[in-house]
């Protein structure tokens, strides 16, 4: 007879193992689909920039969205920082357990509820006329547009856990700086930041993540256009993007390519990813 | 990754019907289709009339030209919907022959947004300057030359395209393939195109809101979209040297020439004086041999008969209602024929 422990032991084993097998189906779908252009263009498919699906002229490469998608990111990352930082220490910290800690708190997860079509509907009709009308850009879209917006998205996922995180410094080790004759400030600066530096590191990389693979939003004000973006106010495109905007009129090679670009998105998803998790074992010994 | 995801919805949508039509008894048959996105507002209204009038339950998947052909290539609808018409290795690279059956005339009119400017003129020469990027501004002495009495802002011109891939730009790309050889050798025909200037936006709705919201804009934009929007579109000079005004008459004149028997050819530039010169028919595919994978005598008469009303008078005048020409005489006998030419097990199903 099984006991209820072994029934659960095996419906969790069988949970997980459904994880696995997806994660192994949808590399294997992404490599197999990819196989045609990496066979046809090799791996100059990564570095070139010319992308050209008019017919008979078909030539595909993945870098102008490679290098739209790792600008508007970083742009965001950029962005997002500082403020998130700050509104994190504010709620954490300084106003820790305050009622205006607790609203802000509050608005910072609705922001990270809010669907990415809302953000870009909002991103079209106001911030694109506002950078139309400040003279950044005759049209308003392009780089920095999507990287503003994309800011605005992942500061809430990074507020929100380094928020958590300042506030879990142990209480004792603060009070012993303060008895030394610490300022706030110094407070912040040698004990907080210290004992939460691998926290703070991985909810930007789990932000800068959720920016990679940004779709909606970012088709709507990047402009989409297929090369390598100029300067900040030229427009471009995001790997995520030209597959949501082709997939559905696309068959043959440049289906291929399409499919290609998921499997590149999903693999530098997944240095990000690794290279945050070294960063945090380096950081938290 | 997204084309799996696609396909499972299709299979699992088929199940699904497939499940349904079974608990009301084999007799009952449904059609399924999918494919193109210009005809779907004709395709939406004239598959619920034929379901109202006849019971038989037909669904449409505007899933794009591409996803219609891959579904009619796993065989998992009763017809597809294309915007360009196949060519003969493509069609050669299906599992079976199939047919082209044209359902009605769409268009492409260039729609601007240029305050106090009423009737743009666009030669070819402007066409060919505006959309590759040699003319950048409005007040360019070219656009004045040939709109005389206009008088023209100094004013950047952006070009707005479609950023996903579409029959729209294929009969756009065409047509100036046909009037330009510059653009014919760089940039050629496509669903989508390698751009020299300009930036994109997804569907008919993304590029006409742009438009609307942008002063100095200038795109191409589907007819059925077009006029039902209220959007300023400007004449284009057709073959005989006349700028027209794109409308369903005019659009209609551009099919008036003689047109194959397999139908499959692109209207363009037609050389009829009074034709809209950016046109094409929009195509239904089947199998030519309707006895594959298990399907029944009735679902393949049925779909031949739904094939057969939807190229008759009563779905062509529904046509016209949402915006698209009617086919002209010719091209509906042709499409007779060729429906007639479609077999079950080697014998025709329509007589």
């Amino acid at each position: 007879m099984m006991t209820s422990e072994k029934i659960t032991k095996r419906l969790l084993f069988a949970a997980s193992l459904i994880i696995v097998f997806v994660t192994a189906g949808i590399i294997f779908s992404l490599v197999g689909g990819a196989i045609p252009v990496f066979s046809e263009f090799g791996i100059s498919f990564i570095f070139s920039s010319d992308w050209n699906p008019s017919e008979g002229k078909e030539e595909y490469g993945a870098l102008p969205f490679i290098a739209g998608t790792i600008i508007t990111s970083v742009l965001a990352l950029v962005i997002c920082l500082p403020l998130a930082f700050s509104t994190s220490l504010f709620i954490g910290e300084y106003f820790h357990d305050k009622k205006v800690a607790k609203i802000i708190g509050t608005l910072v997860d609705l922001l990270a509820g809010v669907p990415s079509i809302v953000y870009g509907l909002w991103g079209f009709y106001v911030l694109r006329p506002f950078i139309v009308d400040l003279g950044l850009s005759s049209q308003g879209f392009g780089i920095f547009t999507s990287g503003l917006i994309l800011a605005i998205m992942i500061i809430p996922y990074a507020t929100s856990i380094t928020a958590e995180i300042i506030a879990l410094t142990p209480n004792d080790l603060k009070e012993a700086a303060y008895s030394l004759g610490a300022t706030r400030f110094e407070v912040v600066l040698y004990v907080i930041i210290p004992s939460a530096r691998s926290g703070i590191v991985a909810s930007f990389i789990l932000a800068f993540g959720r920016a990679l693979g940004e779709t909606m939003a970012i088709t709507m004000l990047i402009g989409n256009t297929n090369k390598i973006p100029n300067g900040l106010f030229d427009t471009g495109n995001t790997m995520a993007s030209v597959i949501a905007n082709q997939f559905g009129e696309a068959d043959g090679l440049k289906l291929s390519a399409l499919i290609a670009i998921g499997l590149l998105l999903f693999v530098i998803t997944g240095i990000i990813n690794g290279a945050g998790k070294l960063i945090i074992k380096k950081l938290s010994k | 990754m997204k084309n799996i995801k696609m396909k499972k919805v299709v299979l699992l949508f088929i199940i699904a019907l497939t499940i349904t039509s079974c608990q009301n008894g084999s007799e009952k048959v449904s059609i399924t289709a999918a494919g193109a996105t210009f005809p779907l507002p004709f395709y939406t209204l004239v598959f619920k009339k034929y379901t109202a009038e006849s019971g038989i339950l037909l669904t449409y998947g505007g899933i794009g030209s591409g996803g219609g052909i891959r579904s009619l290539t796993d065989r998992v609808v009763d017809f597809g919907a294309t915007d360009a018409f196949l060519s003969d290795e493509k069609a050669a690279s299906l599992p079976a022959e199939i047919v082209h059956i044209p359902t009605c005339i769409g268009a492409v009119v260039i729609a601007y947004n240029l305050p106090g400017v009423e009737n743009l003129k666009l030669s070819n020469s402007l066409l060919e300057s505006i959309f590759m990027g040699k003319i950048t501004n409005w007040n360019n002495p070219a656009i004045a030359a040939e709109n005389t009495g206009v008088s023209f802002p100094d004013m950047e011109i952006s070009f707005i395209h479609r950023s996903d891939g579409s029959g729209t730009t294929y009969i756009f790309s065409d047509y100036m393939s046909k009037i330009s050889t510059n653009w014919e050798t760089m940039i050629g025909r496509g669903k989508s195109l390698k751009w020299p200037v300009g930036m994109g936006a997804k569907g008919n709705p993304g590029v006409a809101g742009i438009i609307k919201q942008t002063k100095g804009s200038i795109g191409y934009i589907g007819s059925e979209f077009a006029f039902s929007k209220n959007i300023s579109f400007a004449l284009v000079q057709n073959s005989s040297g006349n700028f027209i005004k794109p409308n369903l008459k005019s659009i209609s004149a551009s099919a008036q020439g003689d047109i194959p028997v397999d139908t499959r050819v692109m209207l363009s530039n037609s050389s009829d004086p009074n034709a809209y010169p950016i046109s094409g028919f929009t195509w239904l595919i089947l199998y030519k041999e309707q006895s594959y994978k298990g399907r029944s005598l009735k679902q393949a008469q049925e779909t031949l008969n739904f094939l057969h009303w939807i190229v008759g008078e009563d779905a062509q005048a529904i046509a016209q209602q949402v915006h698209y020409a009617p086919l002209p005489e010719k091209a509906v006998e042709h499409a007779k024929q060729i429906l007639k030419s479609v077999n079950y097990k080697g014998s025709p199903l329509l007589k």
